[in-house]
């Protein structure tokens, strides 16, 4: 266990990282080099200063950056994570602004091996085309109009960070960066200094939003990028889900993902965010996001990590006055050459909050999955519960799981469980279903599936469809 | 349909079990076999549906002409065997319904229509007396002995297998779990359906009537006959059985 935790993982939610840019990837997919605008490698304050300008932004904005910056400059790479030795900071693009180019991808762009597997798996072409990330699966056009319409009448806000920056000035600042200030981590700091994408999103008092909040809904914005910033504020007595729609493999080069996410829940509200990744496997994926939930406030994180090189993200509850309470469902996937560390983190200031996370993590061929949790209760934080369950499945004999619970508990009354099991595909199970006539594959899919049933059917039907595809795709030639 | 097992030797952890079992269920029979515990009458049916921890050491069992041996588990289901387990395995997360659309489509290698589906479910279960909300149920997670049994049979009867290898369905059974269970099984009899079953009792044969009864005693069919036999063996037990193995020369690997 690395030295000095309290200043590490408990205090800091890190992030981060970068690595060489690999100018052709895995999938020798090459992108059309139309960017508007382009800042050189590396970061500096010029490059600041152009991001900063190219979105108009007021002045405290590009101080904020500024201020970052500087933060950014002065902490060290967090080391008692995951390994982020390849990671070369100045070897990256900072700022790409992209013409809609991402948006236009079609069919003939997604290279031919992902196309074959498709056609082994017999995915069917209306799911195609979202699994390959060539734009919009729904009709998304009148959709969302419709949506708008309704949620501008409720007042809703649901629009881009640069737009919600734009459109709602005090709403905005009062709130940003306030749940995760630039202090807080190296990453969070490399964000707030160059984040560029990302949502905005407001939902008044006693307005219960009942169609997710998706960001494929959000066309024409700019898309969330490397280092997007989300921010999202429910009202009092509010509910919003929000799903990040990262599903689609993003084919990029960028090695280096760090994104932000402050979310507010005040008083009664609830909240839940779902995001499942599954970024190109040469990517660095370090995300700080937090949400600070208030009295009686209920927040949900359902959060699924299946593609990068390296991920560190460990979505964070801070259960600040009574009653609030915090559920964490994390579900990570690590195959060949990947480490997953994900987890979540709670943290109880108050009395009578509760609290659970519940982890599932597998691990294929030498992929190594962590569980890295965090619950903290503070004292007189009277009759905080919590409770951690973490299941780990190794899907081969050099698969490898680590579980890392840190477990601070100031109040005595306080109840805290933690449960973590370890286990191995079994040879009885595969049997069992070979038996009758599915095949070794079908077999072993089926058992990882099962084991994240307990979280796929929190996530609304497409996403968990979307969710098992996935772990199938992962799943290919896992067997014989 | 018709299996034919032919001098078959099967060990597992260097410990020969089957010492040359020779037996033939010709199609649309049921055969019965017995025999006191550890004498590899489990072994022959988990051998036959491929079992992975037995190595086979000799012999053949040919289904419908094909030597099953040289398959896969899953090609033995798709050729039409299907193994009723002693011990049904749990697979948490993957509810029973779910798991039949899935296996039936491995077996037939086409979509299933839901509607056709679900009909086939309705009547499965109205054969075995089960409430619908069983199959919403995670696959044997959390079932008793009873009901693990009866959803061996569920399966069976969704997937219609045309030769069905019963490991002790009966065991564990109450009276009235057997009842349920037997008319599972009779609903398959036909023409085309054979069945070998284990077990350790005539209650089961009872309700399940075999063609030919056979008995195993250290990894050979010691004894066959009809139905009769069953009664005798219950009347006078497994001694005279043995007394009688002892008395064959053991056939030489």
């Amino acid at each position: 266990m690395p030295e000095a935790i309290e200043e590490r993982f408990s205090d800091n939610i890190p992030d981060a990282a970068i690595a060489q840019i690999n100018e052709s990837y895995e999938f020798g997919w090459s992108q059309p080099e139309n960017y508007t605008i382009k800042a050189p490698k590396g970061l500096s304050r010029e490059v600041v200063e152009l991001i900063s300008k190219s979105k108009e932004e007021p002045a405290w904005m590009l101080e904020f950056r500024l201020k970052a910056l500087d933060i950014y400059r002065s902490k060290p790479v967090p080391k008692w994570g995951a390994d982020l030795s390849g990671l070369d900071l100045e070897n990256i693009y900072y700022y790409i602004k992209p013409t809609d180019a991402l948006n236009s991808r079609t069919w003939d762009d997604v290279p031919d091996d992902i196309k074959r597997t498709f056609d082994k798996l017999g995915i069917p072409e209306s799911e195609r085309g979202m699994l390959a990330g060539v734009g919009a699966q729904y009709e998304s056009e009148m959709v969302y109009h419709n949506l708008k319409e309704e949620w501008e009448k409720l007042g809703v806000i649901f629009l881009s960070i640069e737009d919600g920056m734009r459109e709602h000035p005090e709403l905005f600042r009062e709130h940003f960066g306030t749940v995760i200030p630039p202090e807080d981590n190296k990453f969070a700091a490399v964000n707030s200094a160059v984040w560029s994408g990302g949502s905005f999103v407001y939902v008044p008092k006693n307005v219960k939003v009942e169609v997710p909040l998706q960001t494929y809904f959000r066309i024409n914005a700019e898309n969330s990028g490397q280092f997007e910033r989300t921010l999202i504020i429910i009202d009092e007595g509010a509910y919003a889900h929000y799903i990040e729609g990262c599903t689609a493999p993003s084919y990029s080069s960028d090695s280096f993902h760090s994104g932000v996410i402050e979310i507010i829940v005040k008083k009664g509200a609830r909240m839940r965010y779902s995001t499942i990744q599954n970024w190109s496997h040469n990517v660095y994926n370090l995300v700080t996001q937090r949400a600070a939930v208030y009295e009686g406030a209920h927040m949900e994180w359902v959060d699924g990590n299946l593609g990068s090189k390296v991920t560190m993200k460990y979505p964070a509850t801070y259960l600040l006055e009574p009653h609030a309470r915090g559920e964490i469902l994390s579900i990570a996937m690590a195959t060949t050459g990947q480490h997953q560390d994900a987890g979540g983190k709670v943290v109880h200031f108050a009395p009578n909050t509760s609290s659970s996370i519940v982890s599932k993590s597998i691990s294929k061929n030498d992929g190594r999955s962590s569980y890295r949790g965090l619950v903290k209760v503070y004292d007189g934080a009277k009759n905080a519960k919590s409770n951690v369950e973490c299941d780990a499945l190794l899907l081969n004999d050099d698969s490898r799981t680590d579980t890392y619970p840190y477990i601070e508990i100031e109040e005595k009354t306080a109840s805290v469980g933690h449960e973590a099991t370890v286990s191995k595909i079994n040879d009885e199970q595969v049997f069992y279903l070979m038996s009758r006539g599915l095949s070794e594959e079908a077999a072993t899919g089926l058992i990882v599936r099962g084991f994240i049933e307990p979280i796929a059917k929190e996530l609304p039907l497409e996403y968990a469809v979307e969710l098992n595809r996935l772990i199938e795709l992962e799943m290919e030639g896992s067997v014989g | 349909m018709n299996l034919e097992i032919k001098d078959l030797w099967v060990s597992i952890d260097n410990e020969m079990i089957l010492k040359g079992v020779n037996l033939h269920v010709p199609a649309g029979q049921f055969h019965a076999i017995m025999g006191p515990n550890g004498n590899g009458k489990s072994t022959l049916v988990k051998a036959i549906a491929g079992a992975p921890e037995y190595t086979i050491e000799r012999g053949e069992v040919l289904y419908n002409g094909v030597n099953v041996l040289e398959l896969e588990p899953d090609e033995r289901a798709r050729q039409g065997l299907y193994l009723a387990f002693q011990y049904p395995v749990e697979i948490p997360g993957v509810t029973v319904a779910n798991f039949l659309r899935l296996a039936i489509q491995a077996r037939t290698g086409k979509e299933v229509e839901f509607m056709d589906f679900y009909k086939k479910l309705t009547r499965a279960l109205e054969i075995l007396d089960w409430d619908e909300s069983w199959v919403n149920r995670y696959l044997n997670q959390g079932f008793s002995g009873g009901e693990k049994k009866r959803n061996e049979i569920l399966q069976m009867l969704m997937l219609e297998p045309s030769f069905a290898l019963m490991d002790e369905t009966d065991s564990g059974l109450d009276i009235d779990a057997l009842k349920v269970v037997a008319k599972g099984v009779n609903a398959m009899r036909s023409a085309n359906f054979s069945a070998l079953m284990i077990t350790h009792y005539n209650r089961l044969l009872e309700f399940i009537v075999p063609d030919m009864v056979h008995i195993m005693v250290d990894g050979r069919i010691v004894k066959s006959g009809g139905k009769e036999l069953a009664v005798e063996l219950e009347a006078n037990g497994y001694e005279p059985v043995k007394a009688m193995a002892a008395s064959q020369p053991a056939a030489a690997f």
